[in-house]
């Protein structure tokens, strides 16, 4: 009681405030529970019991087209294949999110994983019909973007950061024309570049697929834009740092990755976090050179006449998966922080 | 002291822009000697114990580490940083591994030390600056005097000849001044050839075989330390002096 009269009606405007958050929680929770859960049509062999008078959300309609949302157009006797691609994903993000598994033999992990990935989504060997990236599609392809997108644009935005700070005129040039650049345009247009002119420059012949094209072109995105992030936490390090480490005899690329990256990647956390995540969902702009992602399954799937008119569940849906991978990464970097916080710097002194 | 030469500065000149931050060094270390430098800030006394393992480069005169020149060829200064230590004012510990990690690191990325003996000598090693027992802390967890005696130790890892310091006390609470100092004189025992950049007057009495006096610039006055303490040659040293040893 005294709890209740100290934090929510302390004060006029806190008790103001405490009502009409009471008041929109009886207006809003008790009416979307019962459309989402009590009067919900779970299951339903056509669409025709979701359109029956006081009819809750049609979750029939996710049951129904799950494996359309979680595949796209892959074949569908095949769909073991992408199905165990996203366990073999979860199984990876798992492994390396817990702390007892950074070893090099992670590395070996995923690149095992990886490959094997790649066999099982083409296909072509060991009995395995041949599948052609243009139906990959669904939070497979979505997964796929985002693990090798970031797979190859962290690092690259490492030596892009580092480039910037180079006492190499043409290396710092180069760094930071990629960046600037980049980050000047819209990701849709680096999408609509790789896709319609980067064929238009390539000699007679050569084609790169599509799915390759469009994810060059976020690699090149995204390293831009971490690049910047990782420069935030390399400036933050002390210059006694990278003196201590000269003293010693470092050369410039030891001094980097024991001292220097160490520290810098470990302040930068957050940030970097903040831009996977901005980066995860930026996959859904594939949609626009034609490729299946999550979102653009769940819209396709209601485009057919029998279930149309059920977006709001679809969206829902797709927001909650989005919802889930990002929740998670943002949770595993507020544990990663406070693991690493007991060896934070007070260091920062300095002369 | 008529050791070989382990330090031959020739006409040194150094600039930051138009502003002469060293104006003609002339200074020799012998093998062994211990030279403590001294003088107001903004002296370049750290200018010029810094310049020694090229963290700072100079643009007149001729430096000679141990038989190596150092220019501004990036191959000789890291050959020199191989037999100079360096021990800083803001200590420099690198905060994301332990005491023992410190020491470890350079003789195993550097020296290529197998990691067993760079541990043991790590160890030995942080028993003889007296931290032993801390040897898994990380830096944040160590005091200021603790700290700088394990960064003593980080230098000494990589077996230096020569043993450089940047006013190693004067970051310290006066009570973690002595247990730093302690560890320096033992050094100064066993014949390590040191250039030390220090308030310490004491520490001067008892370990310098010459006190360096520097003031804008020039090296004013060398002279043995009873000589400097007792009868400084120039006024700016008398001032000096004064000023430090007045209160």
């Amino acid at each position: 009681m005294t709890w209740l009269r100290r934090n929510l009606f302390g004060s006029w405007p806190s008790a103001l405030a405490t009502l009409a958050l009471l008041w929109l929680a009886w207006t809003l929770v008790p009416p979307f529970v019962e459309w989402a859960f009590l009067k919900a049509v779970w299951t339903a062999p056509d669409p025709r019991s979701c359109r029956a008078e006081g009819a809750g959300a049609c979750w029939a309609l996710i049951a129904e087209k799950h494996r359309f949302i979680l595949f796209g157009t892959y074949p569908y006797e095949q769909h073991w294949r992408p199905g165990a691609c996203i366990l073999i994903l979860l199984a990876l993000y798992v492994l390396s999110a817990l702390r007892r598994f950074w070893r090099p033999a992670l590395a070996l992990a995923w690149l095992a994983g990886l490959a094997l990935i790649g066999v099982l989504m083409w296909g072509g060997v060991a009995g395995l019909p041949y599948v052609e990236n243009e139906r990959w599609g669904g939070l497979t392809l979505t997964l796929l973007l985002a693990t090798f997108g970031i797979a190859f644009a962290f690092p690259l935005s490492i030596l892009l950061a580092l480039g910037r700070r180079s006492r190499l005129p043409a290396v710092r040039v180069l760094s930071v024309a990629w960046i600037e650049l980049v980050r000047g345009v819209p990701l849709i247009s680096l999408l609509f570049m790789a896709s319609v002119m980067l064929p238009l420059f390539l000699p007679e012949g050569v084609t790169i697929d599509k799915l390759l094209r469009a994810l060059i072109a976020m690699i090149v995105f995204a390293a831009a834009y971490l690049a910047e992030v990782v420069r935030g936490g390399l400036q933050a390090i002390p210059h006694g740092q990278t003196e201590a480490a000269d003293a010693l005899g470092l050369g410039y690329w030891k001094k980097t990755l024991l001292v220097v990256l160490p520290q810098a990647l470990r302040i930068a956390i957050p940030p970097l976090v903040n831009t996977f995540i901005g980066f995860f969902k930026d996959t859904s702009l594939v949609v626009i050179i034609g490729l299946f992602d999550l979102l653009t399954s769940i819209k396709v799937a209601l485009g057919e006449p029998a279930w149309s008119g059920f977006g709001v569940e679809a969206y829902l849906f797709a927001s909650l998966v989005y919802f889930v991978f990002c929740y998670a990464m943002s949770r595993y970097s507020q544990n990663l922080e406070r693991e690493l916080e007991r060896s934070r710097s007070h260091v920062l002194k300095g002369n | 002291m008529a050791g070989k030469p382990m330090i031959e500065m020739r006409g040194v000149g150094k600039w930051f822009g138009a502003f002469q931050v060293l104006k003609d060094i002339d200074l020799g270390v012998a093998q062994g000697e211990k030279i403590v430098l001294c003088g107001p800030s903004g002296s370049g006394k750290s200018t010029l114990v810094r310049l020694v393992n090229g963290l700072e480069p100079y643009q007149a005169g001729k430096v000679v580490v141990d038989g190596i020149e150092l220019g501004n060829d990036p191959k000789a200064i890291e050959a020199v940083r191989l037999e100079v230590g360096m021990v800083f004012q803001s200590f420099n510990l690198f905060p994301h591994l332990t005491a023992l990690e410190n020491l470890t690191l350079a003789p195993t990325w550097v020296r290529r030390m197998p990691k067993k003996e760079a541990d043991a000598q790590a160890l030995q090693l942080l028993e003889r600056v007296r931290i032993a027992e801390q040897a898994h802390k990380y830096p944040s967890q160590l005091s200021g005097g603790q700290q700088q005696r394990v960064a003593i130790a980080r230098a000494l890892a990589m077996k230096p000849k020569i043993m450089l310091f940047d006013e190693p006390t004067s970051a310290l609470d006066p009570e973690m001044i002595k247990e730093v100092l302690d560890v320096m004189v033992e050094l100064a025992g066993e014949g390590m050839t040191m250039v030390v950049v220090t308030h310490e007057m004491g520490f001067a009495r008892t370990v310098a075989d010459r006190v360096c006096f520097m003031d804008r610039g020039e090296i004013v006055e060398t002279a043995a330390p009873r000589e400097f303490f007792e009868a400084p040659k120039t006024e700016r040293a008398r001032l000096f002096l004064s000023q430090i040893l007045g209160h």
